[in-house]
């Protein structure tokens, strides 16, 4: 911080770095979106896939749980819950909750219809086929 | 208090110490539920308590931030604010909202609040730090923009120093992604992209242009040292910022379905990601050595040295623990996430928008600082609540490292390995019940009695 490096060369520095960088993450932005297609398994985003996704936001699921790693966690991932339990599994945990075991952590009881609870199923298939670096390491999420 | 429209700060620091507060307090239910599962169940489930723990931060730190923003402008610009009364105006306007949406939370099911809200319309909620209804995230937006517009009148009314331009462009890139809050597509790899914008680029971009502005301008009020010295130091550590922290929201590229070459980028920019920090601490220690006078107010100094030392540790030195993409791979979603997010909060902005308090709360209360004995007590409180939160942080690392590897490298199931990791929870829980202390010893430095230092000027 010497004399040389003034207040005004600093700012300089610090605006063309911003531009230059903010400017090479758009780039970048576009670059994802022009290749997500192959990772981001668009093609099985039915209808039924988008409703599980609003009753996974409206429950506030990732209030507890992990999606993709990203979420609470104080319950299990859930982004690979499809790969680990399937369907079946699932609808029924979802039905049984909560459990009511003393000192256990406990899921609410959300009440979905049949229709719903396919719709979430369907959600979490879909995520589970996202091409996203093999994450998790194992089944366990 | 040089200018008189800088009391309207007052009511906003006292918003936010309350609703600091109640963040604590959901902060201990949600932490003995990780150790006693069904406390308060079903009252309070623990996603509910999360939402108001997350949410009542984020909320008082933004009174923090507008109360901060309320209080320098007038004396950086070297004029009044351009409207006292809007800023009352729209501290109630966000003070009810922010309440209301809290209430709705803990007694309204969350679908049905939804509903009830204009979900259907545009599908916003349930996701992470997002929760809020659209009437809320649409009440900030406008809360924002006459915040904005009421401290950039003020700024070009008058005098224009690095200080308020530097903070004026943090509020207008907080203002400006949270936009991407509305952006909710049904992919959820863009969903996820785009929420980063908001999330990514708030704390660990334009938040800290705040962070700085904030710290740079009580190092200039406590320290003495010349300006052009201070400003020149703040345009570097935001240089720093920026230029690691807007490719470094590739760290959370790595495993939501994005391009490989995140794994890279994010990697590379984000261990860089410290530097500013490191920079903030050498600067505050540096300003403070070369005092040229000795402000009576020792608490306000003694908490923006300490903002650069936590803000280091934690932004710095637990996000790079886990930010490799090797690394990352086992720790992502797992509680070394949860101890580097606690840290880096408490370290960065809470830190900072306490120092700010420090500082201009005396101020406000018409004396240049408090009584000795309520600054000891203040000192206190930030010793308590610092070394509660170190010892959070560990041990959350230590249930962190034990999860990574019994349940990443292991193989063993979720709620097998939480038990096994319940020793460091109830730890955690008695280092939080630790911060608390800390924080009622604070509050009660702001009632404490005695001989205080007269306003100066």
């Amino acid at each position: 911080m010497s004399g040389v490096f003034t207040k005004s060369m600093a700012r300089n520095i610090f605006y063309g770095g911003t531009v230059f960088f903010f400017l090479f993450f758009l780039a970048l932005t576009f670059d994802t979106e022009r290749t997500s297609p192959q990772r981001d398994n668009r093609e099985n985003l039915t209808e039924q896939v988008m409703a599980g996704k609003r009753l996974w936001e409206t429950r506030n699921c990732v209030g507890c749980h992990t999606i993709l790693g990203e979420g609470a966690y104080y319950a299990p991932e859930l982004g690979n819950v499809y790969k680990r339990r399937g369907g079946d599994f699932i609808k029924a945990w979802i039905k049984s909750q909560p459990t009511g075991a003393l000192g256990r952590r406990q899921m609410p009881q959300f009440n979905l219809t049949d229709d719903e609870l396919d719709e979430l199923v369907a959600f979490l298939k879909y995520t589970s086929e996202i091409k996203n670096g093999n994450w998790p390491p194992n089944d366990e999420g | 208090m040089q200018y008189k429209s800088q009391k309207v700060a007052k009511p906003y620091f006292v918003a936010a110490l309350a609703l600091f507060t109640g963040q604590i307090l959901f902060g201990l239910i949600m932490g003995l539920q990780y150790v006693i599962g069904d406390f308060l169940f079903p009252a309070i489930p623990f996603n509910v308590a999360r939402m108001v723990h997350t949410n009542l931060l984020i909320v008082w730190l933004l009174f923090g931030f507008m109360g901060a923003a309320y209080y320098m402008v007038p004396e950086e610009s070297e004029t009044e604010l351009y409207s006292p009364k809007l800023a009352i105006v729209m501290f109630w306007i966000f003070l009810v909202a922010g309440a209301l949406t809290i209430l709705g939370y803990l007694f309204v099911p969350y679908a049905t609040l939804a509903q009830l809200t204009g979900n259907d319309i545009l599908a916003t909620m349930g996701r992470e730090f997002l929760e809020q209804p659209l009437i809320t995230k649409l009440g900030i937006v406008v809360v924002a923009l006459a915040f904005i517009f009421n401290i950039g009148m003020t700024v070009l009314r008058g005098r224009k120093t690095a200080i308020s331009t530097v903070l004026l462009l943090g509020l207008v890139g907080l203002a400006v992604f949270f936009l991407f809050s509305f952006y909710n597509p049904h992919n959820l790899v863009q969903d996820k992209y785009y929420w980063w914008w908001v999330v990514h680029l708030w704390v660990e971009g334009v938040w800290e242009l705040i962070l700085g502005a904030l710290l740079a301008f009580v190092l200039v009020k406590v320290t003495g040292v010349d300006r052009e010295v201070i400003e020149k130091w703040l345009y570097v550590i935001i240089t720093l910022t920026l230029v690691t922290g807007i490719i470094g929201t590739g760290h959370h590229y790595f495993w939501i379905g994005t391009p490989e070459y995140w794994l890279w980028l994010g990697s590379i920019f984000s261990a860089l990601e410290p530097l500013p920090f490191f920079a903030m601490t050498v600067f505050a220690f540096t300003m403070v050595n070369r005092r040229r006078r000795e402000h009576p107010n020792r608490a306000a100094t003694l908490w923006a040295l300490g903002t650069g030392v936590m803000a280091f540790m934690g932004a710095g030195v637990w996000g790079f623990l886990h930010t490799l993409a090797p690394v990352n791979y086992y720790t992502h979603g797992t509680q070394i996430t949860a101890s580097h997010g606690h840290l880096a909060f408490y370290g960065a902005y809470v830190m900072v928008v306490l120092t700010l308090i420090s500082y201009a709360m005396p101020i406000l209360r018409g004396r240049e600082a408090n009584s000795a004995k309520a600054q000891k007590l203040e000192m206190w409180g930030f010793w308590l609540m610092t070394i509660a939160m170190v010892l959070i942080t560990l041990f959350l690392t230590a249930a962190g490292i034990l999860q990574v590897w019994l349940q990443r490298m292991g193989g063993q199931p979720f709620m097998v390995v939480q038990e096994q990791a319940s020793a460091f929870y109830w730890m955690r829980e008695y280092a939080g019940v630790m911060f608390l202390a800390g924080l009622l010893v604070y509050l009660s430095s702001f009632f404490a009695k005695g001989e205080t230092v007269a306003a100066a000027r």
